[in-house]
């Protein structure tokens, strides 16, 4: 069934968006990401516009985050003195990143800054989840090897304005964080992620966070700086698609239940290798598309350059 | 000016002969909706060849039908391998060129139209199209306005179908036209000629109008128009949905 997308001026599968909502949704539910960092290239690959694709990711972000922090909140694994603290930076790396999105895209260079970001960043994740599989794979064989200690201090952690962050158990200074937020905002305005995949090793290996509040308080953080996002292409771009984001929502939301109950029937160490190949697989598609010789040098971009 | 008027009238009488054959045409469509549902629509435009005489000796008679879309603005942009990667380096803008056009003939334009005579009325494809302005940032232009044309007739905005028009009788004639699902909101100019050896002996001109209908209207104006309540919208869609799912989740698990 196909349905035109008021927006991408595009005609596309109605099932083949509910389903593509649904597979991000499912990884999500399984992996506890937002998903954003594989449905924008995935959108790409099936002919929505760049620009669109970016913005009605971010729209989508809002919804699985939603989603996620609730149960979170539930569970009082949310740290909302820090995920404000974040939320500072964030919103004005947002800022920054919509005006760079908007100056890249006049410059006809967008694609190529949003590719390059994605083959750097979910390369680098995907190596790094791989190694992580392949560690905790072979301690679930020998269990007798030691864990080894994460490291707790950093000079960082020392600089001036000093909060207090209860349910981290942490007393450091606001600047990390806020340049942890503000790095991640500037990406997930150009790349249309939440910033969730980036975010959680930030803040486990550079601010020191439990890993057991981590999760929910990135997953707070990123609702308020997607729908800040998603809110700021509406206005300076017009690129969000309301019916595109409709559909991948409702698949997204349908299959992060199935992922949930899943990721009960799963081994851990299989869910985080399955991760890491399909992370590493999107990175290698999109890195082709740079590398290899197009099938045509020129293409066409609507609208006059100034 | 007297002998001015003289000419122009002689010009008319010459002209009269020609005009004997005219053309009346009519179109499936009197308009098109883009509606979510929407996906490329057939149009069929028919006419018939009015006669005051019996048909001439002579050249046959052939006739081409076009339909050409709104003009909008297009960039060109050429792709360069710079340290290993392709980025886009030149580019080419171009103010106004059809999203749209196509040609439908009853036989294969270089034998049925004379070239200065599709000069003159821009009828096939690369003459219609055909619409630089402003300065342009690089020396050759040649292949980036052929880039234009291959990359548009591949994705089917542009067509050339020789020979589609069936012309019945020497009087009847139809043209089938099949419309892409990326349709760009606009009147659609629809032109019909008559020919013979070459030559225009008449046309007709007349619009499609093609408009998005409905909720894709509602909304496509709504996020021009009205971009915070179509943002603010958006993020309420998620939100709720969010919401939603979290709730149904926590009651199944019940």
């Amino acid at each position: 069934m196909q349905i035109y997308l008021p927006i991408a001026d595009v005609a596309v599968n109605a099932i083949l968006l509910l389903g593509l909502g649904g597979v991000v949704g499912v990884l999500s539910g399984l992996f506890g990401v937002g998903g954003g960092f594989l449905i924008t290239p995935l959108l790409f690959f099936i002919g929505i516009p760049p620009g669109v694709a970016v913005a009605t990711g971010s729209n989508q972000v809002v919804a699985s985050s939603v989603s996620g922090v609730l149960a979170h909140l539930k569970r009082k694994s949310v740290d909302i003195p820090m995920g404000c603290v974040l939320l500072v930076g964030g919103i004005a790396g947002s800022a920054g990143g919509i005006v760079a999105f908007n100056w890249l895209q006049s410059l006809g260079q967008i694609d190529l800054v949003v590719q390059l970001a994605y083959v750097v960043f979910l390369g680098f994740i995907g190596l790094l989840m791989a190694q992580e599989g392949v560690r905790s794979w072979r301690r679930a064989r020998n269990p007798s090897a030691g864990r080894t200690k994460r490291h707790q201090h950093h000079w960082v952690h020392n600089l001036p304005l000093k909060m207090k962050f209860r349910a981290s158990g942490l007393y450091i200074s606001v600047i990390p964080p806020i340049l942890v937020g503000l790095v991640v905002g500037v990406l997930a305005a150009i790349m249309g992620v939440g910033g969730g995949f980036i975010m959680v090793p930030a803040m486990i290996y550079i601010l020191g966070m439990p890993t057991k509040v981590v999760i929910g308080t990135s997953l707070f953080q990123v609702i308020f700086v997607s729908a800040f996002t998603t809110m700021a292409h509406a206005v300076t771009n017009q690129s969000v698609d309301i019916v595109l984001a409709f559909l991948l929502i409702a698949g997204s939301v349908v299959g992060a239940q199935i992922g949930t109950r899943l990721s009960g029937r799963l081994k851990a160490e299989e869910l985080r290798m399955l991760l890491a190949f399909l992370v590493l697989a999107v990175a290698i598609k999109l890195a082709l598309d740079l590398l290899l010789t197009p099938s045509d040098l020129f293409s066409l971009y609507p609208g006059n350059a100034p | 000016m007297i002998r001015a008027a003289l000419s122009l009238a002689l010009v008319l009488i010459a002209a009269a002969p020609a005009r004997a054959e005219t053309v009346v045409a009519g179109v499936s469509l009197d308009e098109i909706g883009i509606t979510a549902r929407f996906d490329g629509t057939e149009v069929l435009i028919y006419g018939a060849v009015r006669r005051e005489e019996p048909e001439p000796d002579g050249p046959p008679l052939h006739v081409i039908v076009t339909l050409e879309g709104p003009a909008g603005s297009v960039t060109i942009r050429r792709k360069e391998k710079i340290a290993g990667i392709w980025v886009n380096t030149e580019e080419v803008g171009v103010s106004a060129t059809p999203t749209y056009y196509s040609v439908a003939s009853t036989g294969p334009l270089g034998e049925i139209l004379d070239p200065a005579e599709d000069v003159r009325q821009r009828i096939s494809v690369p003459l219609a199209v055909r619409a630089f302005s402003g300065p342009l940032e690089v020396e050759d232009a040649r292949p980036f306005t052929e880039a234009l044309l291959r990359i548009r007739m591949a994705e089917g905005q542009y067509t050339l179908s020789e020979g589609s028009v069936a012309l019945i009788e020497g009087t009847l004639f139809r043209a089938d036209f099949q419309l892409p699902a990326n349709l760009v909101e606009g009147d659609y100019k629809m032109r019909i000629y008559l020919l013979r050896g070459g030559q225009v002996i008449d046309s007709h001109r007349s619009a499609l109008p093609v408009r998005k209908i409905g909720l894709e209207r509602t909304l496509f104006l709504m996020s021009r128009e009205n971009a915070y309540a179509y943002g603010l919208m958006s993020l309420v869609l998620a939100v709720v949905a969010g919401w939603a799912a979290s709730a149904a989740f926590r009651l199944m698990r019940r």
